[in-house]
């Protein structure tokens, strides 16, 4: 039980700072990454795309909070990113669901037509 | 100490999610993953004191984002040809590709030295509300009123710009 | 003599006018145009010619050499490009000689081509090619020369082919164009070599040239440079030049573009293949006679023997020819040997009064004159007689001497005087280039005697051909041949001219009276010269031409002709033979497609297409494969790029950290 204890106390008493933040969001950005990859439904991709901003988000959110608490630069700017975003979802879903229209399928191998 | 038992549990669920959002074969479950990853983060903006930005990641994203996203899904939801598989190779490509990437970030987050500051407890002074709505409405120094109204420019205009791309010809 | 520089520009311009306003103007107010200026500069020419002959001698009794313009057209550091105007006694000669024949011409092709196509472009045409000949003439430096030698080469293509719709008439330019470009090669090869040697292209070989005011003096020709150099250098550079002039006067072997060269309108034939153009190799030759005479006399035997050869060729190919323009112009080409053969024979630049080693020049010089004056009228009058008949071969022809009185009148006195006939020019002009060539070597002189007869013979068989013999009445009586005044008129000119040459040289040759002769105005020193005829040498050669003209009348002359066909029977390969020009084009044609195209081009060809195009080719085909290879990258999938993106990013920060 001692023994338990101590690791409790040895994990615990490891405070949070900004590269835990850092870490965790680099590795929701790789991914988002990996998903962006190998995904082959827009929609899917899509979903990859918001875990990326998301990770960008918690930076933003950290660095504020962390490095520089006396201003308000990083909460404000999440603010918009989540606003933009935003549209930005409104706009590809509507993209994706006239490719659907006109596909019949939302496969993103089939978008090649714009190579030439 | 309770943040960093809290810091761990958010983290795992973020990143658990996450890997299931981008892994898992049904497009649904995805964004349903996806809807978990974002109340995590949320989790995470709460823990900083950051509650209204937690609210508005709740409200926006989980709230709006995801059920837009399984409005489309359901729209699209008929698919004519199969879900073309991804080859193995790609796959592994893609892989091998996001760890070196991810390993380099890891590196350099690593050996930088950061300031020592830790994550405290929230408090009340930790951005209050009001001091953000002045911010944002002021045209002062540190106002932000120029970039808010372009913002909204924005959002009106993705609302007319979707209406138009999405609607039957 | 500033005002000889108009003689170049006026129809330079009426070039220029004619040939971009001509398709606004009528056929009257262009032929109008291009008349009146060679009236104008004929008039400037004959003023040219009587200032510069009656103005006094220089001290040594020869003519000053005038040089009213010479400008640097090029400077190429010690090598200079000139551009000007020189005068003296044979280029002031040959003023009088093109501007005459080139005013006749355009008066006479007013009947000839009216309402003809392209009327105003053919009066373009002759203007420049009278602007050119001009030019070459007047050269005050060999480039010069070089430069309207081929500006006259030009315009002699445009007018040969002007019925370009005809192919023998563009074959026939074509060939033209192509045989002299050929000889002008060693024109110009004799000229690079020339200046390289001599530092100069000038013209000032040893005549004291008193210089008009305000021009540059010419830089001192450097002969002694290209003796040092070697000894075969000059005569190497001469013979090379007398290739191109032998090109442009048509010598066997490169004389086969001037039979057919009279595919072109008949005016054209007589100003630029009988009277002016092709006599430019002979120009040619006596413009660097100094150097010839002087520094490349044992090269001399090359201009002679080519010379006789092609007058015995041209007029033994003359005697078998039907087609009277073909007629005429294998007559030309043995007149031009003629001269070019006197050239040859002489040996030094006398002084005295015998001139016993260069008279051949004054006689090429006078045989030149009097030939283009006889030889156009004989062109123009064939022009009369294919104008009434519609037809270049002698069967349609016969009894004509009913229809064209003046032409026949005109064409008889020509004929004469080609023959060689006392009081007519060319016996003058003949008598001394046989004289000279007696003067050399009595071999040459009775070679050049026997021709000579040979042209008796052929003028009158043509003679008689046309306007004897059996009347072709078929054809006559469907259109009756007639003449009109416009095209006769300078047919009258021209034996007038040559007539009256021919009374005032004979009487003066045969010392009836001291008068001026050709020989006091041109002479190998300059001097004064009164040509006196050897005795002998002009009754025999008289002789001999009456003789001729007595067989080709007893052979040709009749309503049929029994010993025409026994000569045809006795010899039958031999009049084929002749008929067919030896078989001169066949050989050409045998040299070029089957030995040239067949064992030169043809590797070379397969050269170009297998070595040249295969490199060029694999260069194409490296480009294609490379490109293909990597246009994967622009494949259109957004993940691709997005994954070289990262992996782009991702060697960035590598490189960053």
């Amino acid at each position: 039980m001692d023994r338990l204890n101590d690791i409790l106390n040895i994990v615990l008493g490891i405070h949070v700072d900004i590269s835990w933040f850092l870490i965790l969001s680099a590795l929701m950005m790789f991914i988002g990454i990996y998903g962006f990859l190998t995904r082959r439904n827009t929609l899917a991709i899509l979903i990859s795309v918001e875990l990326m901003l998301n990770a960008a988000d918690i930076n933003f959110a950290a660095f504020n909070r962390l490095l520089f608490p006396n201003g308000q630069e990083g909460y404000i700017f999440t603010l918009f990113s989540i606003a933009i975003s935003a549209a930005e979802t409104a706009i590809a879903i509507a993209v994706m669901i006239n490719i659907y229209r006109n596909l019949k399928n939302n496969f993103v191998g089939n978008l090649d037509k714009l190579k030439w | 100490m309770a943040q960093t038992i809290i810091f761990l549990i958010l983290a795992a669920i973020i990143l658990g999610c996450g890997i299931m959002a981008v892994t898992t074969k049904r497009i649904m479950r995805a964004a349903t993953y996806l809807m978990f990853v974002l109340f995590g983060t949320a989790g995470l903006y709460f823990l900083m004191g950051y509650t209204f930005l937690g609210s508005v990641q709740v409200m926006v994203y989980a709230g709006g984002v995801v059920v837009l996203y399984i409005f489309a899904l359901m729209l699209t939801g008929r698919q004519d040809k199969k879900n073309p598989t991804v080859s193995l190779a790609k796959k592994f490509a893609a892989l091998v590709a996001s760890l070196c990437g991810a390993g380099l970030f890891l590196f350099a987050i690593i050996t930088h030295q950061f300031a020592e500051n830790i994550l405290t407890p929230p408090s009340e002074q930790t951005t209050p509300v009001s001091l953000l709505g002045e911010q944002l409405l002021s045209s002062d120094k540190f106002g932000y009123l120029l970039p808010f109204e372009i913002v909204s420019i924005l959002l009106l205009a993705c609302i007319v710009g979707s209406l138009i791309i999405a609607r039957k010809h | 003599m500033e005002y000889t520089i108009l003689i170049l520009l006026l129809p330079f311009l009426s070039f220029l006018f004619l040939g971009l306003a001509g398709k606004w103007l009528s056929h009257r107010t262009s032929g109008l145009i291009g008349t009146t200026v060679l009236a104008a500069i004929t008039i400037l020419s004959y003023c040219t010619a009587y200032t510069y002959f009656t103005a006094d001698r220089c001290a040594d009794g020869s003519y000053a050499t005038l040089v009213p313009y010479n400008a640097t057209w090029l400077p190429l550091g010690h090598l200079n490009f000139d551009l000007g105007i020189l005068l003296d006694p044979i280029s002031v000669m040959m003023l009088i000689v093109i501007t005459t024949v080139s005013f006749m011409v355009h008066i006479y092709s007013f009947g000839y081509m009216k309402g003809e196509r392209g009327f105003q472009r053919y009066y373009a045409f002759l203007s420049l090619f009278t602007m050119s000949m001009l030019g070459l003439v007047v050269a005050t430096n060999i480039f010069q020369m070089y430069l309207f030698w081929e500006l006259v080469g030009v315009s002699s293509y445009l007018l040969i082919g002007f019925y370009y719709t005809l192919p023998a008439a563009v074959a026939a330019s074509k060939k033209a164009f192509i045989v002299t470009r050929f000889a002008d090669l060693g024109f110009l090869i004799g000229i690079l070599i020339f200046g390289y040697y001599t530092g100069s292209f000038s013209f000032d070989f040893v005549n004291n040239l008193q210089m008009a005011e305000g021009t540059t003096p010419f830089i001192p020709c450097g002969i002694d440079k290209a003796i040092a150099a070697g000894g075969f250098i000059l005569p190497t550079a001469l013979t090379l030049m007398f290739i191109g002039g032998a090109g442009k006067s048509a010598m066997f072997p490169l004389h086969i573009w001037l039979p057919d060269a009279m595919e072109g309108p008949t005016p054209v034939s007589a100003l630029i293949h009988a009277a002016t153009m092709v006599v430019a190799g002979v120009y040619q030759v006596a413009r660097l006679f100094p150097l010839w005479v002087t520094y490349a006399q044992d090269w001399m035997p090359i201009i002679i023997w080519v010379g006789v050869f092609t007058a015995f060729y041209a007029a033994s190919v003359a005697c078998a020819q039907s087609d009277i323009k073909r007629v005429l112009a294998f007559s030309t080409i043995s007149q031009i040997a003629f001269m070019m053969v006197a050239l040859g024979v002489c040996t030094e630049i006398t002084t005295g009064h015998e001139h016993a080693g260069s008279i051949g020049y004054m006689a090429s010089m006078f045989h030149l004159f009097t030939h283009a004056m006889f030889k156009a009228c004989l062109f123009l009058g064939a022009g009369c007689i294919i104008h009434a008949v519609h037809s270049n071969e002698m069967v349609a022809m016969g009894g004509l001497r009913k229809y064209l009185p003046i032409t026949h009148a005109t064409f008889l006195i020509s004929c004469l005087a080609i023959s060689g006939i006392p009081f007519f020019s060319g016996f003058s002009s003949k008598d001394e280039i046989i004289t000279a060539c007696m003067a050399y070597s009595p071999a040459v002189g009775y070679i050049m005697t026997a021709i000579a007869a040979m042209t008796a013979f052929y003028m009158f068989r043509l003679y008689y051909g046309i306007f004897w013999g059996t009347e072709n009445k078929e054809l006559h009586t469907e259109h009756t041949p007639h003449e009109e005044t416009i095209m006769t008129a300078p047919l009258v000119i021209l034996s007038i001219i040559t007539v009256g040459v021919g009374i005032y040289t004979t009487l003066a040759g045969f010392g009836l009276f001291e008068g001026y002769s050709f020989g006091s105005l041109i002479s190998a020193d300059g001097q004064d010269y009164r040509i006196h005829f050897d005795p002998s040498v002009a009754s025999l050669s008289t002789i001999i031409a009456i003789c001729s003209i007595a067989l080709a009348t007893y052979i040709f002359k009749g309503e049929t002709q029994p010993v025409a066909d026994r000569m045809y029977n006795a010899a039958p390969r031999l009049h084929r033979w002749a008929y067919k020009r030896f078989y001169m084009d066949e050989v050409y044609q045998f040299i070029t497609h089957r030995i040239i195209f067949a064992y030169v081009s043809r590797p070379i060809a397969w050269f170009d297409r297998h070595v040249i195009d295969g490199f060029f080719n694999f260069l194409a085909w490296g480009t294609h494969t490379l490109s293909n290879n990597i246009k994967g990258f622009q494949s259109g999938r957004v993940q691709q790029y997005a994954l070289v993106f990262l992996i782009g990013i991702l060697v960035l920060i590598l490189m960053i950290l």
